[in-house]
């Protein structure tokens, strides 16, 4: 189902396009003019002209975008002109930094959600709820099986698994921007104060939440641990693609532990071949959608990324909501782990663009 | 219960093998002996019978959890599991541990609580309100992870992800006994009880085994290809019985103490579906002899078995018509000798064996008379010289009707299992046709989100007809594509949609694709008028247009035809 030709946004081969403000919201492909919801590389590509993004986003964006880029730093709740178009960032609760963006022209309000979440998340904004004519949301674990519990009850049974093993290294995979901090934010509020081991790729993206003011335990590159000094009992976070990688040659009998919604199946725990999964996501669940469209008061929804047949037809069965599926090439995050999914600058492999700005291990 | 469950916690967020011995090991010592047999029972997967069926399961989750039956169908395709799909809907609330029967042991569970929930209600008013009742009582009463133990007893897929290796290897560490020994003691139907237990741990040498007990089979490896101008096995060919590959059932069949039983390789005593071995044994084998061998279909007179689908009209039927019995006669072909006088002939050499089981059935005899004695025949040793000979005589397995060569070295045990080294099949090449993909459904699992089952079509028709050949569903296909292909493929699958049915698109009729399979049946129940045995995707064939895929009329060629039907 493609977006009415007269809309406040069309969809064209580079991605979301706002006509009156001439702008893409994160568009696939280099274009003049870039809105961005938030950092992941999913979302945010390089080579576009000039970008908007809110401001707490920005070291991540210059380091993954290139410092050069010519960004413009935006706050929550800012009205921008921009073009013909009143144009607002509003919190989106998915990682530091991360936006709904608002798009008012014409008397409507157009609202693309982004990636987000309802839980609370001590490393980034709260969720704004925001009211709409017409809403884009995300679908990635639309199915009611995904329902979350508390990130601060997961990060309990983290540090149990963790305290578990005091004779060997865990070894705990994790999305390397968002959700590593979330976890190290969360272990802190627990009262952690040991020092926490990072891969490279997590490491590098510390500074700026720290310059954001959030609370986490003292963490040291994995690289600067002498060889041969031992790591058991250690706590080591690293993303996914280094599962598979000789980075790995390091530990010796490590326990291994992988952090994502998609854990919340045990098939997908099994075939990453890691001995636990704890469910922890950055996205909403069904609740959280469900909420967040109702909170929006939109008459039309459309949905992208994931589940979006699923929760499309929820909304228009049961909800009595006018919501279509919106097909383009969004990058869907796939249950499949094998591929690193929601954040895929920490996978080893390309679509994304830019995983050769990370700093290798 | 609780115990179980935790066990099954445990080892399902352990992967180290070491690990797993040692939780299984502890769990055994410390289970009373009938938990301890139910726990073996369930964990080596013998939970055959099923309590209420995946799908039962769910509407009775649909009941209960007020989403519309599509969506919980949405997530069995993702989660691709009942059991598990429920475990995950059913309402969370923290049930009451003074009333929850969570805390009774396994056997209890197995033989009094589960049971019942099939059967309740049957009768009056059929699988009604009532078993949906009882079933949300139970579940009201479990933790989430309780709950998922649960519903995989009730659904008979027990499954743990360890295998019944590792859970015999820990039977034998925590009982000092071989794992072949535990593995005979096992076979042929082990019914969890204290006695069954005690049975099954007595010390090496008390106790005889029953008459109907079956030894575990010895399973043969894919013959690896050999290194370019090297031999495919060491040594010269005379070291190595040949025979054909049979398309059949394997089967060892029993004759001891004037009893007479026929089992299955999925160790099911099968007497009823073939009534003219299980007569045949006893009138012609003395007693105290147990033989390997395949059960096939075949006609008297011909040349070669009839095509596995024959033999499928007989399996499973409890008690065969005379009809059937005359249109589709079995025959059992025995390749091994695994016991004689009563004695276990295991641990002589093949060639030893071998020599004892011509004594026994003259192949002439099986070939000119025409009673019961037919039905027992020899597996026919093929002769060869060299091994540059070999790639010769697998291209004749086609013409005798089997699947390909069986290499077994001359001087080598009967062992248990699938041990590398002494066994071999080496099976004939799969046909092959060109096919246009028509629909793709998403997968479930790992793959839920992906576009991976794949429908694929032939032209039928005259190309000068009106509307020309049409494209007719031949064969869905699952496996065979790389990840990277598989992405490319659903990229190009949503791009190309014609047409939703639910979950299934239609795609534009241009990608062809080169399907391997074993083989083409008649089929009634197909559009196509076939049913193909094990397709897969061969090769993406980017190369070809669609109008060069193949036709219906060449996969008609391709038919397995029964002797009988000329
Ligand atoms: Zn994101
Ligand atoms: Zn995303």
């Amino acid at each position: 189902m493609p977006l009415p030709p007269d809309g406040l946004l069309t969809l064209t081969p580079q991605g979301l396009y706002c006509p009156a403000a001439e702008a893409w919201i994160d568009p696939w492909r280099p274009v003049p003019r870039a809105l961005l919801t938030h950092a992941h590389a999913d979302h945010a590509r390089p080579g576009s002209g000039r970008y908007w993004a809110v401001a707490s986003s920005e070291g991540i964006l210059r380091r993954r975008l290139g410092s050069g880029i010519a960004l413009l730093p935006v706050e929550y709740g800012q009205r921008l002109r921009i073009g013909g178009a009143r144009v607002s960032f509003h919190s989106a609760g998915h990682v530091l930094g991360s936006a709904q963006i608002l798009v008012e022209a014409g008397g409507e309000r157009w609202l693309v959600s982004g990636d987000y979440k309802r839980c609370a998340d001590p490393s980034c904004e709260a969720f704004a709820p925001v009211t709409a004519d017409v809403c884009i949301t995300e679908a990635t674990f639309a199915l009611p099986i995904y329902r979350w519990r508390p990130g601060r009850e997961v990060a309990a049974e983290v540090l149990a698994w963790w305290r578990s093993a005091p004779d060997r290294p865990s070894l705990l995979f994790a999305y390397a921007f968002g959700k590593a901090q979330r976890l190290l934010a969360e272990l802190a509020l627990l009262g952690v104060a040991d020092e926490i081991l990072l891969h490279g790729a997590v490491e590098a993206l510390m500074d700026p939440y720290r310059e954001a003011g959030v609370q986490l335990p003292p963490t040291r590159p994995l690289t600067s641990v002498a060889r041969g000094e031992s790591l058991a009992g250690r706590l080591v976070i690293a993303p996914p693609a280094a599962q598979h990688s000789p980075w790995m040659q390091r530990f010796r009998r490590p326990q291994t532990a992988f952090v994502s919604g998609w854990m919340a199946v045990r098939g997908a725990r099994r075939r990453r071949g890691v001995e636990r999964g704890f469910v922890l996501s950055d996205h909403a669940d069904w609740p959280g959608l469900l909420q967040t469209v109702r909170e929006t008061g939109a008459r039309q929804v459309y949905v992208t990324h994931g589940q979006s047949d699923s929760l499309s037809r929820y909304l228009r069965e049961h909800e009595g909501v006018a919501a279509e599926a919106l097909e383009g090439d969004f990058v869907v995050e796939r249950g499949d782990v094998e591929r690193g999914d929601a954040d895929r600058a920490d996978a080893d492999h390309g679509d994304a663009g830019n995983a050769d700005l990370l700093p290798v291990v | 219960m609780q115990t179980f469950c935790r066990l099954y916690e445990q080892l399902d967020c352990t992967t180290a093998t070491g690990g797993r011995v040692r939780l299984l090991t502890a769990y055994f010592a410390a289970a009373a002996p009938v938990d301890a047999a139910w726990a073996l029972h369930c964990l080596l997967g013998r939970q055959r019978r099923r309590l209420i069926t995946g799908r039962r399961l769910r509407e009775i989750c649909l009941e209960g959890c007020g989403l519309p039956a599509w969506l919980v169908d949405d997530c069995h395709a993702q989660v691709g599991d009942s059991a598990e799909t429920v475990a995950l809907l059913w309402n969370r609330q923290r049930p009451d541990p003074t009333a929850s029967r969570a805390a009774l042991p396994l056997h209890v569970w197995m033989e009094q609580i589960l049971p019942p929930l099939a059967t309740v209600a049957r009768g009056d008013q059929g699988e009604g309100p009532s078993q949906a009742a009882a079933v949300h009582d139970l579940w009201c009463e479990l933790a989430p992870a309780e709950l998922l133990v649960v519903n995989k007893l009730l659904t008979g897929g027990f499954r743990v992800g360890v295998g019944p290796g590792l859970v015999l290897q820990a039977l034998a560490a925590f009982s000092g006994l071989e794992v072949s020994l535990l593995q005979h003691r096992l076979m042929g139907g082990f019914v969890p009880s204290s006695m069954a237990w005690r049975d099954l741990l007595a010390p090496a040498g008390a106790g005889g085994s029953a008459a109907s007990s079956p030894y575990p089979f010895f399973l043969a490896s894919p013959l690896p290809s050999p290194a370019a101008g090297g031999a495919p096995l060491p040594g010269s060919p005379d070291g190595w019985l040949v025979e054909w590959k049979w398309d059949g059932i394997r089967g060892q069949l029993i004759h001891r103490a004037g009893q007479t039983f026929l089992w299955s390789r999925g160790e099911e005593l099968i007497n009823p579906a073939f009534p003219e071995l299980v007569a045949a044994a006893a009138a012609h084998l003395p007693a105290g002899t147990v033989l390997d061998g395949e059960v096939l279909v075949w006609p008297a007179g011909a040349t070669q078995p009839a095509p596995f689908h024959q033999l499928q009209r007989r399996l499973g039927r409890k008690a065969p018509g005379a009809r059937l019995l005359a249109d589709c006669p079995a025959v059992f072909v025995a390749y091994d000798l695994l016991e004689m006088d009563g004695d276990d002939w295991r641990e002589r050499p093949l060639g030893q064996r071998r020599a004892g089981l011509e004594a026994l059935l003259p192949a002439a005899a099986a070939e000119t008379t025409d009673g019961p004695g037919c039905r027992l025949r020899l597996s026919p040793a093929l002769a060869l010289a060299f091994w540059d000979d070999l790639e010769c005589l697998r291209r004749q397995a086609a013409a005798a009707g089997a699947e390909g060569l069986m290499l077994k070295d001359l001087g080598s045990p009967y062992r248990a299992g699938r041990r590398r080294g002494s066994w071999w099949k080496h099976k004939r090449e799969p046909h092959t046709l060109d096919a246009v993909l028509l629909y793709a459904q998403a997968g479930s699992g790992r793959r839920a989100n992906l576009y991976t089952d794949y429908t694929f079509g032939l032209w039928d028709g005259d190309p000068a007809a009106d509307g020309g050949p049409q494209l007719v569903p031949f064969a869905k296909a699952y496996s065979g594509l790389d990840d990277g292909e598989i992405r490319e493929l659903d990229r190009w699958i949503r791009r190309h949609t014609r047409e939703r049915f639910g979950p299934v698109r239609a795609v534009e009729p241009l990608q062809v694709f080169e399907l391997a399979f074993e083989g083409l049946q008649p089929s009634s129940r197909h559009r196509s008028g076939i049913a193909v045995r094990f397709p897969r995707i061969a090769r993406w064939r980017r190369d070809k247009p669609a109008a060069e895929a193949d036709s219906l009329a060449s996969a008609r060629a391709l038919l397995e035809v029964s002797p009988d039907a000329g």
